[in-house]
């Protein structure tokens, strides 16, 4: 076992870690922090990855943007942050069984792919992927067409909360 | 290649010589010289940090007709140590009902925000901790790490002031990101590239020449960023006491005071790096790195001067104003600039550089004359409005 792929378990262990303590914290505060936890573990395993751009997108979107937001609302919203009464209904079982299955699906599906067992190409050292990743959103014959559309989606997403929050007189 | 020419590297091989001569593994022993490369580069900040204490007072004491320290050492030099001293020993306290291990990471976190941002500095043009090809987006992720440790010390420490200090001064991180991240693109378009020392090495004319509109919304953005007057509401001694940092005592609140002014010697830095030419300086630091590094720190400096020049001339302003400046002027005039420069850099792309930088120079006066002439049509509208009622007034005499 390599390094890196220690690393990668410890990662991944602390991000799981994390996330079920988002689910299984009391204090709503609490949850808002063990996600920026979670988030910023997806943020070191893009590094791992060698995406280094798409890691500090990950932490400048998700852990400076949305869960900021996330606490921000919680703080505002309740007086008491904690929550009482039973975490789990009586489906908890049902919903183990869906994410077990799901996860053995997927499993399943990734073996039988031809890319599964090999291991990542070397980068060569002049690669650029930043302007790889800009060429391919802004030229017609890459991804100009959904760039645009979702750039338009979240334009209408804006409007519309502007529109929602207006106060007309 | 010798010492004088590449010292880090020497010194990083060296080290590793002699520890793999100790039977070390290679990787590991690579590891290790890297950690302990940032370890000194983290004592010499802390070191740095001592000192800033010290200018931030002299300076002030300056510009408010002062001497400031001068009693401890030649010229009050060690009076920050015996400040350290007395931080150190001070009480130690946690306020009832506050959430201890949040309230204990903040100060933390705080002080961590500022330090990971030396990961990008060239210090000089073989001496960059990680040269990213994300360098200028790195800053606003260590931002959003710094907002963090605001939010988290504001509602840990059980405390209204404290929340509200907190809750304005998100609101002021958050809103400010945006034009300092617009401003970021501005070197990117110039330079083609988002990497630090690309940046620097693409500015044969400053870019404070090209853009100086960009330089200084990227100052006012980075001094709101800061929490520094005039937009340190959020700290507001006359109405929150102190604000996120209310509660803590001894070296925690040190954390915050030392992380605040590192921070601001940090974005002098980076004022440097993207618009005066870093450590660059009529080919100087091709002389020597140790001499890079003294430009570097000398351009930082004055950088952190000018931040402390404002923050020691101006007010206060309201949450209001402050909120309205930025979406209402600083952040349309930062898009509009950011499309601008765009598109003048593709319009004179190949054309000679006098030619380049009137245009660039033109397009930011044409750009800040127009914003200006908006913003002074609404206010005279709003003047009016508020002078409409005048006559009344006077009616009472």
């Amino acid at each position: 076992m390599t390094g890196e792929q220690i690393f990668f378990l410890l990662v991944g262990l602390v991000t799981l870690g994390a996330a079920l303590m988002v689910v299984t914290s009391r204090d709503l505060v609490h949850a808002a922090l063990w996600l920026v936890a979670t988030l910023f573990g997806v943020a070191v395993i893009y590094t791992l990855l060698n995406a280094g751009f798409i890691a500090v997108v990950q932490v400048v979107v998700y852990i400076g943007a949305i869960a900021i937001l996330f606490i921000f609302a919680v703080m505002l919203t309740r007086r008491t942050l904690r929550d009482t009464g039973a975490s789990v209904n009586k489906n908890w079982w049902a919903g183990a069984v869906v994410a077990v299955a799901t996860f053995a699906g997927l499993t399943f599906l990734l073996q039988s792919w031809s890319g599964f067992s090999k291991t990542a190409a070397v980068i060569p050292s002049g690669f650029d992927a930043i302007s790889q990743l800009g060429d391919a959103l802004t030229s017609p014959a890459g991804y100009v067409l959904p760039f645009e559309v979702a750039s338009v989606l979240l334009m209408a997403a804006l409007v519309g909360a502007v529109y929602l929050a207006f106060n007309k007189k | 290649m010798n010492f004088w020419n590449d010292p880090l590297k020497v010194a990083a091989d060296w080290l590793t010589g002699i520890f793999t001569s100790w039977g070390m593994n290679a990787v590991f022993a690579h590891v290790l010289v890297a950690f302990l490369g940032v370890l000194i580069l983290i004592t010499i900040l802390m070191v740095i940090d001592v000192f800033l204490v010290w200018i931030e007072r002299k300076v002030v004491a300056r510009f408010q007709d002062r001497l400031g320290p001068n009693r401890v050492g030649p010229f009050g030099l060690i009076q920050p140590f015996a400040d350290i001293i007395k931080l150190l020993i001070k009480e130690d306290t946690t306020p009832d009902g506050a959430d201890k291990v949040v309230y204990n990471i903040a100060p933390l976190l705080s002080m961590m925000s500022v330090l990971i941002l030396w990961a990008v500095v060239p210090l000089a043009p073989v001496m960059i901790g990680v040269d990213l090809n994300a360098g200028v987006l790195f800053i606003i992720a260590a931002g959003a790490i710094g907002t963090l440790s605001i939010i988290m010390a504001g509602w840990s420490s059980n405390n209204k002031f404290s929340v509200i200090g907190a809750f304005r001064q998100v609101a002021v991180m958050v809103s400010f990101e945006i034009p300092m991240l617009a401003m970021l693109l501005i070197p990117t378009i110039f330079s083609g590239s988002m990497g630090m020392n690309a940046i620097i090495q693409s500015q044969n004319i400053w870019f404070v020449f090209l853009s100086p509109l960009a330089a200084l919304i990227f100052l006012i953005a980075a001094i709101a960023e800061l929490g520094r007057a005039p937009f340190d509401l959020a700290e507001g001694e006359s109405e929150l006491v102190s604000g996120y940092n209310i509660e803590y005592s001894g070296m925690k609140f040190g954390m915050f005071y030392a992380g605040e002014l590192l921070h601001a010697f940090t974005y002098g830095g980076f004022w440097a790096i993207l618009f005066f030419g870093g450590y660059r300086f009529f080919g100087l630091e091709k002389v020597s790195p140790f001499l890079a590094i003294a430009i570097i720190v000398i351009k930082a400096l004055v950088g952190y001067w000018v931040i402390m020049w404002v923050k020691y001339t101006m007010m206060r302003i309201r949450i209001d104003q402050m909120l309205a400046f930025n979406w209402k002027f600083l952040t349309p005039v930062a898009f509009v600039l950011v499309m601008v420069t765009a598109l003048m850099n593709a319009l004179l792309s190949g054309a000679d550089s006098w030619l380049y930088v009137t245009g660039m120079i033109l397009s930011n006066i044409i750009v800040a004359w127009v914003s200006l002439e908006i913003v002074r049509s609404v206010s005279k509208k709003e003047r009016e409005k508020v002078e409409g009622l005048k006559p009344v007034v006077e009616a009472h005499h």
